[in-house]
């Protein structure tokens, strides 16, 4: 079996977010890079389809040169084999194109990818291939177990849970419950000494378009100060909500 | 050259959110100097002319064997066929779960831009652009699209909904299910009378602080008496407190309530990020030093104990009272 996990490579989220002078472009100045949390989960359950069902994983990410320490991570922490398509991301369409291309030649059985990446907030891409590729999809993924080539997902909905099923070939898009936070693996000295020798391709993308461009960046409007309230008036606390912020 | 908009339902029922999407459509229509025109998916147990109120002027209803299940597939392919139909070249929807899942696939089939986490009305006509956020809540976008068609994906509790006093026809449509192979559904389970935190106008929030979850009760005391959904800080969904829906924050659930209120949550960046873009933040915390108290709006330093059944009986008082 072959799994594709698509990894985004995403600023630490304890970054300060600032961006250029000219607001034109995010300042990636000081700003440590990880795999995006929510591909973590997806490649620690990925690779337990490895050990419990046998697989190959490989991981893939969209970008330039500065994202390979994250595939290396990635490789690290159980991956066989990595792929970078050589490209600036920017833009969910265009990314979506280079990753159905690859996992069209590659013939993989199925592609774990993340809700959201934490960066640019879409939640776009995974859907994205799916259609492409006419795979089936489970979107906000919080739960997957293997019955041959049928698997059980369980997939966060409006206020509640669902269970679903479908065959491979598809599409999950994860989250938090695909594993649970403990279980999330981190790379030991072994793997990270292995991972400097396992493969890394560099492709070139597949011809694409990009539907959007990305405009102005602006920061959200400083709050004004705190109004602090005495803990033995919560009479005034609710007069103020009423009165003032108008919420009740 | 029209705005189509998915009016929403669950379990044949629509909520505020539905018309907020219906508001949505009706002034980014007027913008584009155009109509409305809402498109239903599945039984529906209400009357969708109700939309007219919200200024649509049309609403299809789509019914058949394939749409009784939500498929992210199956639905995005039907509205592509139907906003063809239409010659819809803009459509609106809501990012609820289902939303989000199906906002991807309708792109691709309609080969239309998509423009996600939008967070207000769009900004400009032509070009396209509307205002995105970016990094967790830490930063906004202007987001452009010169393509002939484009998905809207907006924020819930973005806009509010808004009474025009209209009327709006409901028309029955078709659209086929091609050959897709959609995710089966084997069973749904909706918590009953709670209210889905994405939309949630109010909500009630419990940390760390709150020592176990034998001590929720007092938080679900107050978000009942406002109404309101509970959410929970991230250690508290890992321990098993709280389920996983709850959690907020950079790795959770993104909100943007008029009202949150935040019982013994210490206020770290990676929270902060899922719930600073709140009208409105009240923060209980025993300790003065909190950060949290920095990005709220009111501050109460006191043991959430004792602060939360007073604050529920005063808002009891003040409910009585009003
Ligand atoms: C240096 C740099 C600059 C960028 N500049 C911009 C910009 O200006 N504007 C902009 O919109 N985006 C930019 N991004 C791209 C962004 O990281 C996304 O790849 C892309 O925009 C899709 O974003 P999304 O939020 O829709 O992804 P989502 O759909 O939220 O991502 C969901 C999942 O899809 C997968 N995925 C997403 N992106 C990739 C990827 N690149 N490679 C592999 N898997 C992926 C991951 O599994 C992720 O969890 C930039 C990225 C980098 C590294
Ligand atoms: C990659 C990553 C992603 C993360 N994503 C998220 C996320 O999405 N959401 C999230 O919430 N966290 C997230 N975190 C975790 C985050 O860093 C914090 O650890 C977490 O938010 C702390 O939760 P807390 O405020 O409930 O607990 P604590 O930090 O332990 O705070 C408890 C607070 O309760 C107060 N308190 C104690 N007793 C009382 C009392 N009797 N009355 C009143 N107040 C009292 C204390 O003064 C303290 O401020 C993430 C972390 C990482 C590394």
């Amino acid at each position: 079996m072959k799994v594709l996990v698509c990894i985004s490579h995403v600023p630490d989220t304890t970054s300060k977010i600032n961006f250029t002078a000219d607001n034109s472009a995010f300042d990636k100045n000081g700003v440590q890079y990880v795999i995006n949390p929510y591909d973590e989960f997806g490649l620690t359950r990925a690779v337990w389809l490895k050990e419990k069902q046998g697989a190959s994983i490989t991981v893939l990410n969209v970008g330039n040169k500065e994202t390979e320490p994250t595939l290396r991570k990635a490789l690290a922490i159980g991956a066989d084999t990595a792929i970078r398509v050589e490209a600036e991301p920017t833009d969910a369409f265009f990314v979506a194109q280079q990753i159905a291309a690859v996992a069209k030649e590659g013939g993989y059985d199925l592609i774990i990818a993340g809700r959201e990446s934490i960066d640019y907030n879409g939640g776009q891409v995974p859907g994205m291939v799916a259609a492409l590729l006419g795979w089936p999809f489970v979107n906000a993924c919080a739960g997957m177990e293997a019955n041959g080539d049928t698997y059980d997902f369980v997939r966060e909905i409006d206020g509640g849970k669902e269970k679903l099923s479908a065959s491979t070939p598809f599409v999950v898009a994860g989250q938090k419950g695909l594993v649970e936070e403990k279980d999330l693996r981190i790379p030991n000295m072994r793997g990270i000494m292995q991972a400097r020798t396992k493969p890394l391709e560099v492709k070139a993308p597949v011809e694409a378009v990009n539907k959007t461009q990305t405009g102005a960046f602006s920061k959200p409007a400083p709050k004004s100060a705190v109004k602090m309230v005495d803990a033995e008036n919560m009479a005034e606390l609710v007069r103020m909500l009423h009165e003032e912020a108008k919420v009740i | 050259m029209s705005v189509l908009v998915y009016l929403e339902s669950w379990e044949g029922k629509f909520k505020k959110n539905t018309w907020e999407a219906a508001t949505y459509a009706a002034k980014t229509a007027s913008m584009l100097g155009t109509e409305a025109i809402g498109l239903c998916i599945g039984k529906l147990d209400e009357d969708a002319s109700e939309a007219g109120n919200y200024g649509l002027s049309k609403v299809l209803h789509l019914e058949g064997d394939a749409f009784n299940q939500f498929d992210a597939n199956v639905y995005g392919a039907a509205i592509a066929e139907v906003a063809a139909a239409q010659s819809a070249n803009t459509v609106i929807v809501s990012a609820t779960f289902n939303g989000k899942a199906l906002a991807p696939a309708l792109s691709i089939q309609a080969d239309a831009a998509l423009l996600s986490n939008v967070v207000a009305l769009p900004e400009n006509a032509s070009p396209f652009s509307v205002k995105r956020g970016v990094f967790s809540g830490k930063g906004f976008n202007v987001l452009t699209s010169d393509a002939a068609k484009r998905i809207v994906l907006f924020v819930p509790n973005s806009i509010a909904p808004e009474a025009t006093g209209g009327n709006a026809s409901v028309e029955g449509t078709s659209a086929g299910q091609g050959s897709i192979s959609p995710v089966a559904v084997k069973e749904v389970d909706r918590v009953k009378g709670k209210i889905p935190l994405p939309e949630a106008e109010r909500v009630i929030s419990g940390g760390r602080g709150l020592k176990g979850p034998e001590n929720w009760g007092m938080i679900e005391e107050l978000a009942e008496v406002l109404d309101a959904g509970t959410a929970c800080s991230k250690p508290v969904s890992d321990m098993d407190w709280r389920p996983h829906s709850e959690h907020v924050g950079q790795t959770g659930i993104a909100i943007k309530p008029n009202l949150y209120v935040a019982v013994g949550i210490s206020g770290a960046i990676q929270h902060l990020a899922g719930v600073s873009a709140s009208k409105t933040i009240v923060v209980i915390n025993k300790d003065p030093e909190a950060p949290f108290f920095k990005a709220a709006d009111y501050g109460v330093v006191g043991d959430a104990f004792e602060v939360v059944p007073k604050l529920t009986e005063e808002i009891k008082k003040f409910k009585a009272a009003n």
